[in-house]
Formats: structure tokens, sequence, C-alpha cells
């Protein structure tokens, strides 16, 4: 980005490094501006200092060691090495969202490997790595393991391309490894070997977590670990952990602020549930509790004693009966997130709400998510019982398959602070069940009355009237997913005419159409990415669209056997970089 | 979505209707018609998944056709092939509003509670790409729970988790979902009918080789089969054939058959699919996607 230059008279050519600038307009030299920088952390706000003036926008760069990327396309890696020079962390996101729901094909891209070998050239003390969506291969992951002596955090939030044989670099090679945050990737899991390759000099890690990994690893190398590590606080197992061995581990890890549990079913001797009981209720400082698969009412109570200090509980892995996380949630007073299955059913989250005032974030995952059967999960009611009982509730997820306007206006008349706003009633095009209508009045409802929204999905009937809410009063809207829904090209074209801070835009299977896209021309460029998919695109508008604005990149993936006019798939950026050199053959760069 | 009722049986017959001629609209005019009466209450008949209750997605020619006022015969909700700016989905709800309708009852969308909760007892149709949106990692936990004891769950008080699915709970059959790459339209097996790998590869012949055959008949390369019911699917097994047989099990991975003893099969595998041998690289074992990766890292 350039900097936009004040109208100040030596700003042009001094650099951060000269010492005695005494230029008129800042009566402080370089050093106090860049020691004042340094202590700026947040990456927006530093976006707006580089913005300043030349000589802020120096001070940043040199001063920036977080890097944050949104979109790995949205600039390349030589700008970026060209730009900052001392970076430390980094965090880099790939694919787009929808490729979580495979929607976006393999081998798209986003491979971090061109974004290692230019960190091992230009930051070779780079400590943490943070990765969402991005593809990275074993070799990648070695290279990494033996380029940056110092690493210590590195974080894969769903990625693919590894397996691992790569693990196993990186426990053998990083020996001042501080995190090793593995989560929800789409990797080839060869054998717990990988945690034995810790070296027994090891004793740095903070934060461990393989629960979404599924082989066995050595237990004894495991609890030799945690011994060892007196540092842990965040320990998160995979399920091949049996309860009496996580009785083992709690006892060495007392202190541990996040525990994620393994199975949590087992034929236990009253012993050895005495101890595990006894375990639980040392952990004194337990904030975060998640894992128990399989759990059930008979285990669950070893639980109770931890429970008080609890402000997260995730129960979304365990299939809980309403009865179950009723005593669960008794006592948990000070819960402030809960994730849960829909298996606990409304009188579960009815429990929820009278006995968690301090709720602000409530997550319900379906558990079958293809049975249609009504009877199953939770409804309208589960989510009102919530609401009121949980009046600071602002961010919810909420998977049902009846839902109706009035509900939805209740509820956000009860909790007017939502921030986030996901409901999935998971039928396409479910009307009210009540009355038949559309949903529009719901989420009318949810962006008139909910002044601080940031995030919201949309689902059920929706006609065009819906995204004129959305247009209307949704101001601070920055991520909006839509499916299903909407009537024409007007729906969309109010939501971009409308929303100023929309960011994150991704819509699938809707009728929006070429006078929707191309009414967005001016907006795209302000947004970090659009995604739409099985709308009503062609490929000359995607043209018109590429050829007008030069600074987004737009691509189209077309489905096997369609029509050659049609765009199928089309994801368009914003970039610094142009249009991508590694696209794979599927991926039509306009 | 509501008011109707599934029919396995119907399958093959909506086969007739996935390729890319115009013919096929007057054909399925006529298969529907057999099934639902006059044709106006075809268009009339609103629905979000085809008339067997599957949501299969999806031949991506029939979603496509511009030209053809509806994907309606397939049942699968079509916003984008109106051009009049509204949905033929709310065009018709628009018109359940209207008197001007000439069979209001017979539509698929009554206000009426009472046909659809007797139609809400279909179990789960096989699910539009990507929809619910969850993470494959997700999926599979009602059943994924394979050591929670089936009594258990019985036993307890207002059990509903599993107690009302065929797969874990009947003994007398095993009704697994089986799809084949090429034809949009999967099909049932019952495993309780057959006791070894090989009468499952002759099950899965017959169950799809008519398909395969309708379905080459229209493509405009296909193969003509002239012969009735098309060529025999072999080779499934072991790797010879045009195609291969593999399932997916109760965590969600997916393998090749024939490895574990039949019984053993039985009790783990929650669908089948018969992929095209030639896509078939280096199958991984224990990948946790609900879906075939290739695997591509060098090890």
């Amino acid at each position: 980005m350039d900097p936009k230059l004040k109208k100040t008279k030596d700003s042009s050519s001094n650099s951060a490094n000269s010492p005695d600038s005494t230029h008129s307009s800042f009566p402080f030299p370089d050093e106090v501006l860049e020691r004042v920088l340094s202590l700026l952390h947040s990456h927006k706000d530093r976006s707006s200092v580089s913005l300043v003036c030349k000589d802020w926008y120096n001070a940043e760069r040199w001063t920036r060691t977080k890097l944050f990327i949104g979109n790995c396309y949205s600039v390349s890696p030589e700008i970026v090495a060209r730009r900052f020079p001392r970076i430390k962390s980094v965090t880099l996101k790939g694919k787009p969202r929808f490729s979580d729901f495979n929607l976006v094909p393999q081998y798209w891209g986003a491979d971090v490997h061109s974004w290692l070998v230019m960190f091992a050239k230009v930051y070779p003390f780079l400590e943490e790595l943070r990765l969402k969506r991005m593809t990275l291969s074993d070799e990648s992951l070695k290279f990494l393991a033996t380029s940056f002596p110092g690493f210590k955090a590195l974080s894969l939030l769903s990625c693919d391309g590894f397996s691992t044989d790569g693990l196993k670099a990186i426990a053998t090679h990083c020996k001042n490894l501080t995190e090793l945050d593995i989560q929800e990737n789409g990797i080839d899991d060869f054998g717990g070997g990988w945690l034995s390759c810790f070296s027994e000099n090891c004793s740095s890690l903070e934060v461990l977590n393989f629960a979404s990994l599924s082989s066995d690893v050595s237990f004894d190398a495991l609890e030799k670990l945690v011994r060892r590590c007196k540092s842990l606080r965040i320990l998160k197992v995979n399920k091949s952990i049996s309860l009496d061995q996580l009785q083992q581990l709690l006892v060495q890890a007392p202190q541990l602020i996040e525990l994620g549990t393994g199975s949590f079913q087992q034929e236990l001797t009253p012993r050895q549930y005495e101890d595990l009981e006894t375990a639980f209720s040392k952990c004194k400082n337990l904030q975060t509790l998640s894992g128990l698969w399989e759990a059930t009412s008979l285990h669950l109570p070893v639980l109770y004693a931890a429970c008080a200090s609890l402000t997260f509980l995730n129960l979304s892995y365990a299939t809980l009966r309403s009865d179950e996380l009723a005593k669960l949630v008794a006592h948990s007073p000070n819960l402030r997130r809960l994730w849960v299955l829909d298996t606990v059913e409304d009188k579960g989250l009815e429990t929820v709400g009278s006995s968690c005032p301090l709720l602000e974030e409530l997550r319900v995952y379906p558990a079958d998510p293809f049975e249609l059967d009504l009877h199953h999960g939770v409804t309208e009611a589960g989510f009102l019982a919530v609401s009121h009982g949980c009046r600071k509730l602002h961010y919810v997820l909420y998977f049902c398959r009846q839902m109706t306007n009035a509900a939805v206006a209740t509820i956000v008349q009860n909790c007017p602070d939502f921030t986030h706003f996901r409901l999935c009633i998971m039928n396409p095009g479910e009307p009210d069940y009540l009355t038949n209508e559309p949903m529009d009045e719901a989420f009318g409802a949810v962006v008139k009355t909910c002044t601080n929204l940031q995030r919201l999905a949309v689902s059920g009937l929706l006609t065009d009237l819906t995204f004129e809410y959305i247009g209307r009063y949704a101001k601070n809207l920055e991520t909006l997913s839509v499916a299903f829904a909407g009537s024409s090209d007007r729906g969309m074209q109010c939501v971009l005419q409308g929303c100023p801070k929309l960011r994150k835009l991704e819509i699938r299977d809707s009728p929006f159409g070429n006078a929707a896209l191309l009414s967005g021309v001016e907006k795209y460029e302000t947004m970090r990415s659009l995604w739409m998919s099985a709308c009503n695109v062609t490929m000359s508008a995607c043209r018109l669209l590429a050829k007008d604005m030069p600074r987004l990149n737009v691509e189209v993936m077309r489905d096997e056997g369609s029509d050659d006019r049609q765009a199928d798939k089309v994801y368009v950026y914003r970039s610094v970089a142009g249009p991508r050199r590694d696209a794979p053959p599927f991926v039509l760069t306009l | 979505m509501k008011g109707y009722s599934r029919k396995d049986e119907g399958c093959p017959r909506l086969l007739d209707l996935i390729p890319k001629e115009k013919e096929r609209l007057t054909k399925s005019a006529e298969e529907k018609k057999t099934r639902h009466g006059s044709s106006e209450e075809k268009q009339l008949e609103l629905r979000l998944g085809p008339p067997n209750g599957d949501w299969t997605i999806k031949n991506k020619n029939i979603s496509r056709e511009k030209d053809h006022e509806s994907l309606l015969p397939f049942g699968y909700f079509s916003p984008w092939s109106s051009s009049s700016g509204t949905t033929p989905f709310l065009q018709a709800h628009g018109q359940l509003k209207e008197s001007s309708q000439p069979n209001p009852a017979k539509t698929a969308v009554p206000n009426s509670s009472s046909s659809s909760s007797s139609a809400q007892k279909r179990t789960a149709p096989t699910p539009v790409v990507g929809w619910p949106p969850i993470r494959s990692f997700r999926k599979n936990l009602a059943n994924g729970s394979s050591s929670k004891p089936i009594s258990e769950l019985q036993n307890a008080v207002g059990s509903k988790i599993s107690s009302e699915k065929p797969i874990e709970n009947s003994p007398k059959s095993l009704l697994v979902k089986i799809n084949m790459d090429g034809v949009p339209i999967g099909r049932k097996v019952d495993l309780k009918e057959h006791d070894s790998y090989e009468k499952l590869s002759f099950a899965v012949d017959e169950l799809f080789r008519g398909l395969l055959a309708a379905q080459s008949n229209f493509s405009a390369v296909g193969i003509k089969n002239d012969e009735d019911g098309g060529k025999a699917i072999t080779g499934l097994l072991d790797g010879s054939g045009e195609y291969t047989l593999v399932y997916e099990d109760n965590e969600g991975d997916r393998l090749l058959i024939g490895d574990v003893p039949w019984h053993m099969f039985v009790s783990s595998v929650k669908r089948l699919r018969v992929l095209k041998s030639s896509e078939l690289p280096t199958l991984s074992r224990g990948r946790k996607h609900g879906k075939l990766s290739l695997d591509t890292s060098p090890k």
C-alpha cells in the first residue's frame, strides 16, 4: 500500500534509520517514533499508522514483528520481504472458506512453500507460523523445521497436504518448540510415532494439541513429555488416550489452563474412578475443557469439581443428552462459551439458559446433519430459552431444522448485542414452519436490532427483502454468508451498496447474476474477497470485471460438463501481487 | 421437502432424466405423470429433493440448462433457471397463495403439517455438496461413537440418538448407500443379504449395470450398448476392472474393500462407493476427510 503523503516539508528522504532527523513536522526523532510504534500490535492499527506519512510508514515497517496476511494471494512473498525486514511471527490464510465444505477442488493452491523459502532467506529468526486453510507438504514441514533455529510455535488449522511424517520433522528438529497445535486438518495419519520424536531435552512446550489425529501415540513418551514440560498450559490429546491414562497426565500437569481429554469411556475400577476425580479436582486453573469423546453420565461426574472455573466448555464431540448436559452446566456457572451437539435438544438448552447467566457464545452443531427427521435436534424453542437466560449472548452458531420469524425477533430483543449471528436451518429454502412465510423478517429483526453485528450467516426461505434489510441496517457487517437465498440480482446489489464495512461475501446456490456481480465493481477493492458458486454468473461478466479492475484477481472454476458460458465458481479478491502464478489448470484467471 | 414419500425403487427411472438432450424433459414429464398425476401439477410441485427423497446432486448437466425452465423433474431447487428474476421456487410459493392454481391440494408444499409429519421420517438422503456447512471432521458423530454400547443408548432416558436408524439397531437388514462415479443417483444395498465380498460385488454389478448403460446411451460420445442392460461391471474387488469398490467406515475413512473379514466389514461400514479405477492412486488409510484425496506428498 502506498503511503499517502501528508503535506510536510522535509518528509521526503528520511529513512527510519537516520538518527538525527529533526524535520519540523515531528518534534521527536525516529527512535522515539519507533519505540512508540513498537508497542502497537494490532495489524489494523499498524496499517492505519503506515498511511500517515512516509516517516511513519518507515517507522512502522521497521518495528513490525507480526505479520498477518488474510489472503495469501493478495500479496507476494517478494513484496512482503521488501517491506518488512524484521518479522518473527507470521499468520497466513489461504483457501476460501467454502473449501472447508468441499466446494474447492484439491490442488487449488495456497501452498506455503514459496513463502517458507522467502522466510528462510529474509527472516531466519522466525519464531511463529500460523496457517489456516493452506496446503503444505511434508517437505515443507521438514524445511521449516531445519531452516529456523529459533522456531517456537506452529499452528495448523484446516490445512492439508501433509502427514504425520512432517510432524516427526518438527518434533525432531525444533529444539525450542513451545507450541504445536494441529487442528482439523486433512492429513495422512501414518501413526503416532511423531510424538516420540521429541527429544528428551525438550521441556519448553506450552501448547500441545493433537486432538484431531487418530493414531495411537506412545503413552510413555507423552507422559514423560508432559512431566518435563513444566510450563505446559494447553494439552489436548486424541481419542487414543484413555481415562486412566488421562488421570496419569493430569497428575503431572495440574497447572493446565486448557485440557482436551481423550476418549471418555472406559471401564474403571472404583479406585481408578476416584483417582480421576481427585486429579480433576486438583486442576484449579482449568478454563477450557474439550474432547470428551463418548462421554456418558457414568463418567461425567468426575469433571464436576473442575467445572467451577470453566469459561469454555466444548462438548461438540460428545453426544450428550439433555439431562447429562443439565448436570454439567449446573456445575459451571462461569461459562462464557459453550459448544454442544444438538443431541442435548431444546430441553438441554433450557438448562443452559437457567444455569449460565454469563454465557456469551453458544454453538449448537448437528450430530447427524443429513437426517431429515424433525424430531431430532433443536428447534427455535431451545434458542429462545437460551436467549431468555443469557442476556450477554453475542455469538451464536445454531444448526436446526425449524425456525420462526417470531422466535428470532424475540431472541434478538432479549440479546441485542449480537456480533456474530450464524443461523443454519438445515433444509435449504425452509420457510417459517408456523406461518409458511419466508424468513425475511427474522433476519430483518437481527440487523435492525443488533447494530454491532459483524458476521451474519443466513438460511431458510429468503427473498430479496432479507438483503434489502441487510443493506439498509447492517452498517457494521463485515462477513456475510448466503446459501440458497434471494430472488433476484437486486438482493445482492442491496448488500453491495449498503454495507460499508463488508469485507467477505460468500454466496452459493443463489439467483444472483451478472448485474449483481457487476454492481459491486467499485466495492470489491475494499473487500478481502467475494465467492459466488452455483449462481447465475457468466464468463463474459467475469471477463468484464477482470478487465475493468486490474487490481482484482478474478478466478473462475468450471464444473465438469457445464455450459461454457457459465462461471460456476467465481472467486474475486484484491491483490497487489497480480494474477496467481501457481494456478492449476482448472482455475481460470481472467 | 414436505409431502412426498421416499421411493428407493424410483431411482432407475429418474436416470432417464440425466443427460443433456431436450427429449429428457418430455421423458421426465412422462415420469412425473405416472407417479404424480397431471403434468400441471408437476410444475406446481415444489420440492427440495427428488421424489425418492434423495438430495442427490448433481450431474451438473442438469442444473446448468438455462433453456429449461425448471429442474423440478429432478426436484432440485434451481434458482438460476428462471429468467424472470424470481426463482421457480418462489414462483411456486407465490402461487400457493393465489387461488388460481388448479389443484392446491396436490402441491408439495401444502400448509398442512399432517402430511409433512409422515414424510419427515425419511432417513438421510444423499446430501448436497457441502451442505449443511459442517466440516468433515464433525460428520459421523452420531454414528461415529462406535464404541458407545447400543444397549446404553436404548436404555438411556429419552435417548433419541440412534434409535431410529436402521443401520445400527435392526438386525434384519443393513441398508447402506452406494454411489457410483458418473451416476448421479445412488442406490441402497442390504449387506445382510450377502455373506461375502464376491456376492456384494455381484450385487453392485446388478444395481448399476442398467444405470450405467442408460447413462451412456445418452452421452454424446458414449458407448452405445445395444445389449440389454449394458456390459457387466467386473473387477471391483481387485483393481482389475474399470471400477473399484471402496467403502467409508464409521470414522469417516475411505478404505478398499476386502482387507478385513466380512463380518468385521459389515460392522464398520457406513456407505459404499464405486470409483473409477483410473482415478485411484494409492489409497491412503486413516485419512480423516470424508472425500478421497490423492496422496501427493512423497514419503
